[in-house]
């Protein structure tokens, strides 16, 4: 175009960034790649090859091999055999390693955001500026982890060979995000990146060579859904971590069930981007910008639902549909766009059909007036308004830059409408007042609330979700703890049965008048809804008791009860203490009669019971005092802003308790989960029943407010199952037999509960390195960073 | 490439010519105009840094923007030692900015290519009016007790009268900081239209100085008073503050300019000054004005530089466009 045209229409024309250098390494592995096995190029055994595309353009880019389970197989074994050396040579050793791949990033920074931005469509703007300083970043985070695992993880260490699988929307972000924490903690890798985006990471291949990073510790495996079940189901994989579709993570949860594979996952979201009518307008606009628009809204914590204070609404609309008409939509290598292609035809197709289903169902929607380009997988910014949250486009997931709004009327109402959703990634508050702001954050269920800002991320933060949106976190301290295992855990044992010492009688007797032994439910003694009860006797055939036979509606009515009354959850941390040391007060007032109960359940000895006793009064002092001690931290986050990750309680939880110590087993289960503000629903080893039945007269005389905790009586059989797919049970913990651990973990993933399970494996409750500590109370809470943004 | 961005259909690849707005007219002071502003430091801080990353301008894109800034600029010098001597330099610039052989080589020898304007004081207006003779280019004075504005509103007013008589078509007021600094909103409405008034015909751009400005919360209010007070034009910075025109804070004018068009229609022209030196940064503030104002704001009747040694780095930019290879300062004619 002629200058004096350009003068006159001033328009942007097009700068489009080089991709001589990404070219040059396609070209340097002749655009077709082998799978990185011990630390070598390998052609796969499957000997098929798979194309990827450039999204902008429909170029071909490169043949990606699509590794099978023998590839897997190797895959494996190399990490398998690289463990011991990458952990025996230590954090220092392993921190290097670390630094010089965090530097290696930085040198071929360029190069790694162009190939980005080619593979995935996204703009090369936010490949450069955002996704590879960030993993650069994660890197050099963790390399300071890598050498401080020794003094600041201390009673943990690597759990071993790690199977990782990534997907296409941050491949190289998911990938630092995926590798970084597990080298550092001295795991080895087999690492699985999506099929539409799998170069980076074979750049990043490139890298591990280069640094001399020792064969087999990182090893990438190219495929389909194929090749990621091949790595799930290896035997020799102690641990999955997945980021990806809520769908896949339930699979995946199901097909790691009753294994002993640990597992994080960070799965889908429909994050709410609440507006109250006293926030900065034209910085909301921006900030939904980035909430949607950001990586063409294929972001799985994407501000996707504006909820939008009534008197405000009209207002940011107008500004809303305004800012649509100045964006640029092209190919990601241009640096004048805001947004770049879809990665696929057929994610633009469903992000199409979700679309046309919003217009179907009434839905209002605005899209801009200019035209995308024909060429490549586009689409345009879309706002839908006037959306009720039972719409098809309120309440699933779009994963493309879609928009929902919809509005609120009073704070209460917000909380509601951004609870309403399965999902629990993310949130975003906008508002100047840091008064509302602080209230409104703890009461909104999301791994990550964001004030006055949206999409901001660093490695010194933990990040992930609540309920469907997956367990675990990553970055942070607390992101570590899904790459180490309690060194502890090797004292855990598989014991059959407590060998019963010849079952010799206690020969105590039973009060005189006749006990009637309720469930406790809500704060209320009651009978079980079937009406029936269970026969109770000790091992020396002594009669124990009748207590009630719980049944499934009998598990609904406590998860109701313990929904019903939140008091508990929100107390404060010395209120919790207070009520905690109140019940080890009353406990103690009535030493003799425990004792002695103890020694009827369990025959023991007087001086065994006793010690139970006395050890389970003092866990309870231990939980008490932890109870506003063990508090959350502010990140050394990057950003100008105060990142506060505070521990959360779960929910209500379901505790199951162990089989041996009929005292100490009780407390040192129950006593955490309460600690920590969850609301519990406890179901006592069914041998011990009537010792758990007799506690809710203590708990009854100790201020424990109604719901907190409810006591249920029953066979496991019956009612771990119906706690375990109960859907508005937040987590579950069962320290029994590997049978019903396996089927705990199988059907907790209806609504993706928290589990800790044993696996048949008791521990030692007299042992303070098994019977209690943080890992109890990590167990029992999950972290919720807030972002607060500063400066005036 | 060109098939692969996004098209307009509307006004953006239309030729546009200069538009014709209705001047700004005081209006009555209304508290509800800028009571309710709040504005998120942060966040604007976030979309100021994130916006010229998000549009690049290059090859001879960059050149047709290049020589719009210049038609944008006003080209100032403010110092102790202004003479005669360097105004007429000064003028003679603003009216050749670029080598005639460089404009010709981009196609643009018969466009009439000039600066925005030149601005001085007031005691130098003769001179430059002397030197401009039959050019058009207007003569922008600045007043009100320029840099500091610490003299009573009578001088103000006077030196106003004064500068207008003397030729100055364009007056660069500065407000009195104390006003804002305390929240007297009404009294800076007051001296602001008192301003307004005494420019008679000459445009007036209301100088706010928001390096002295505490908040971007407070620069939003101030931006508004001074638009319902009459401004034609809201500026920045003296240039003398130890702080002088950031995107960030040109970002919070900027959107209230928006606001209040779209409270009164009126539509009001944006001045940044001082610490603007380089192309890049012409070229960033373009794109914020593009952005965030549209079109109308890209043209000198709503969109001015405040600045004196950005031309130099323009000339270098146009030069290397035109021959490829990187330019020498000496190479173009001194102001």
């Amino acid at each position: 175009m002629k200058i004096k045209e350009i003068f006159q229409t001033m328009d942007y024309g097009t700068a489009p960034e080089s991709n001589k250098e990404a070219v040059q390494f396609l070209e340097k592995y002749n655009r077709k790649f082998g799978l990185f096995i011990d630390g070598k190029w390998v052609d796969p055994q499957s000997k098929t090859y798979f194309f990827s595309e450039n999204p902008s353009n429909q170029d071909f880019l490169a043949e990606i091999a699509d590794g099978n389970k023998t590839d897997v197989d190797h895959a494996v074994e190399a990490a398998k055999k690289a463990l011991p050396g990458w952990v025996k040579m230590g954090g220092h050793q392993r921190a290097r390693y670390l630094y010089a791949l965090a530097r290696q990033i930085q040198k071929h920074a360029r190069v790694l955001s162009v190939l980005e931005s080619m593979d995935n469509g996204k703009p090369i703007r936010e490949t450069r500026d955002i996704d590879i300083p960030l993993v650069a970043r994660h890197f050099y985070h963790h390399a300071g982890w890598a050498q401080l695992m020794d003094s600041e993880m201390k009673d943990y260490q690597e759990i071993g060979v790690v199977g990782q699988i990534i997907p296409w929307n941050f491949p190289m972000l998911m990938l630092a995000w995926k590798i970084a924490p597990a080298l550092a903690m001295g795991n080895t890798v087999v690492l699985k990146p999506a099929e539409f985006t799998s170069l980076t990471a074979l750049y990043f291949a490139e890298l591990c060579q280069q640094i001399g990073l020792p064969k087999g510790v990182v090893n990438i495996v190219t495929g389909f859904g194929g090749t990621g079940a091949a790595l799930v189901d290896h035997p020799d994989v102690q641990k999955i971590a997945f980021t990806g579709s809520t769908e896949v993570g339930k699979i995946i949860r199901k097909a790691t069930a009753g294994s002993g594979k640990k597992i994080s996952l960070e799965l889908g979201g429909k994050s709410p981007f609440i507006v109250f009518e006293d926030a900065d307008l034209d910085s909301v606009v921006e900030g939904v910008v980035d909430a949607i628009w950001f990586n063409q809204g294929q972001v799985c914590c994407a501000g996707s639902r504006l909820l939008v204070e009534e008197s405000v609404a009209e207002k940011l609309y107008e500004k809303l549909k305004h800012r649509i008409e100045t964006f640029r939509v092209g190919d990601s290598l241009d640096k004048s766009i805001d947004m770049g292609a879809i990665v696929s035809k057929g994610q633009l197709k469903v992000i199409k059909d979700l679309v046309q289903e919003g217009i179907d169902e009434g839905n209002t929607i605005w899209q801009p007036t200019w035209e995308c380009p024909e060429n490549g997988c586009f689409f345009p910014p879309t706002v839908f308004t006037d959306v009720s949250p039972a719409a098809k486009i309120a309440q699933e997931e779009i994963f493309g830059p879609v928009l929902v709004a919809m509005t609120f009327r009073s704070h209460t109402e917000a909380v509601k409408l951004a609870n309403n959703t399965r999902y629990g990634l993310a949130a975003s508050i906008w508002t100047e007042n840091i008064n509302l702001a602080l209230d409104i954050a703890p009461q909104i269920k999301a791994g990550t609330v964001w004030v006055n800002c949206t999409n901001v991320f660093d490695a010194a933060s933990g990040f992930g979700g609540y309920r469907e949106s997956g367990y675990g976190r990553e970055g942070g301290k607390e992101g570590l703890f899904e790459y180490v295992k309690p060194k502890a855990d090797k004292q855990l044992v598989v014991v059959a049965d407590d060998p019963k010492s010849k079952n010799k009688p206690s020969g105590i007797k039973p009060p005189s008048i006749d006990i009637t032994y309720k469930m406790y439910i809500g704060g209320k003694q009651v009978r079980p809804d079937g009406g029936n009860s269970i026969v109770l006797y000790n091992a020396a055939g002594e009669y124990l008791g009748d207590v009630p036979k719980g049944s499934r509606k009998d598990v609904r009515d406590a998860v109701e009860a313990a929904h019903a009354n939140k008091s508990w959850a929100n107390m404060t941390g010395h209120a919790k203490a207070q009520v905690l040391y109140y019940i080890a007060e009353n406990l103690q007032k009535r030493e003799d009669e425990w004792v002695s109960r103890i020694q009827q359940v369990s025959l023991l000895s007087k001086e065994k019971a006793q010690s139970e006793f006395d050890k389970g009064i003092e866990r309870i002092f231990y939980y008490a005092a932890k109870a506003d001690k063990y508090d959350g931290m502010v990140h050394h986050t990057v950003q100008k802003n105060v990142t506060l990750a505070m521990p959360e309680p779960i929910g209500v939880m379901a505790v199951v308790c162990p089989e041996n110590s009929p005292f100490l087993g009780f407390i040192s289960t129950l006593f955490p989960a309460l600690t920590m503000g969850n609301h519990v629903v406890c179901v006592p080893a069914e041998k011990f029943t009537t010792l758990a039945l007799d506690f809710y007269q203590i708990l009854e005389t100790s201020d424990m407010p109604a719901g907190a905790m409810n006591i249920l009586s029953g066979f496991h059989e019956d009612l771990v199952p119906e706690l375990a797919k109960h859907m508005d049970v937040d987590g579950i913990w069962y320290f029994g037999n590997a049978g019903l651990s396996s089927k705990t973990e199988e059907l907790s993933v209806g609504n993706l509960k928290r589990t800790w399970v044993a696996y048949g494996k008791s521990r030692d409750w007299f042992e303070n390195s098994l019977g209690q500590g943080d890992e109890f109370l990590r167990q029992a809470s999950h972290i919720k960073n807030i972002w607060i943004p500063y400066g005036a | 490439m060109g098939k692969n961005i996004s098209k307009a259909k509307s006004v953006e690849t239309m030729v546009r010519v200069t538009s014709h707005h209705v001047r700004n007219e005081p209006i009555p002071f209304n508290t509800a105009f800028f009571d309710q502003i709040q504005i998120n430091k942060s966040a604007v801080d976030r979309r100021a840094s994130t916006l010229t990353k998000r549009r690049s301008v290059k090859k001879e894109y960059q050149a047709a923007w290049l020589l719009k800034a210049i038609t944008c600029m006003d080209l100032t010098t403010l110092a102790g030692d202004d003479t005669k001597g360097n105004v007429m330099r000064l003028c003679a610039k603003a009216k050749n900015p670029v080598r005639k052989d460089i404009l010709s080589a981009l196609g643009m020898a018969d466009a009439g290519i000039t600066t925005g304007a030149v601005c001085v004081y007031h005691n130098l207006i003769p001179f430059a009016k002397e030197a401009l003779d039959g050019s058009h280019i207007p003569i922008a004075a600045v007043s009100t007790g320029f840099p500091a504005g610490q003299i009573t509103l009578e001088q103000k007013l006077k030196e106003i009268d004064m500068s207008v008589k003397a030729g100055a078509t364009e007056i660069d007021i500065v407000i009195s900081r104390a006003l804002v600094l305390q929240s007297k909103w009404e009294e800076l409405y007051e001296e602001i239209k008192a301003c307004r008034i005494a420019c008679g015909q000459a445009h007036m751009k209301t100088i706010l100085a928001t390096g002295e400005i505490p908040t971007y919360t407070k620069v939003a209010k101030a931006s508004m008073v001074a638009m319902m007070a009459g401004s034609d034009f809201i500026k920045t910075s003296t240039g003398k503050e130890a702080v002088n025109a950031t995107l960030p804070v040109s970002l919070v004018m900027l959107r209230a300019i928006r606001e209040y068009q779209q409270l009164t229609g009126y539509k009001v022209g944006f001045k940044p000054a001082g610490g603007i030196a380089k192309a890049k940064d012409a070229l960033a503030w373009l794109i914020l004005m593009k952005e965030e104002l549209g079109m109308d704001w890209l043209q000198p009747d709503l969109f001015r530089f405040g600045a004196s040694s950005l031309l130099g780095d323009i000339e270098r930019q146009l030069e290397h466009f035109v021959t490829g290879a990187y330019s020498a300062s000496y190479r173009h004619p001194m102001a």
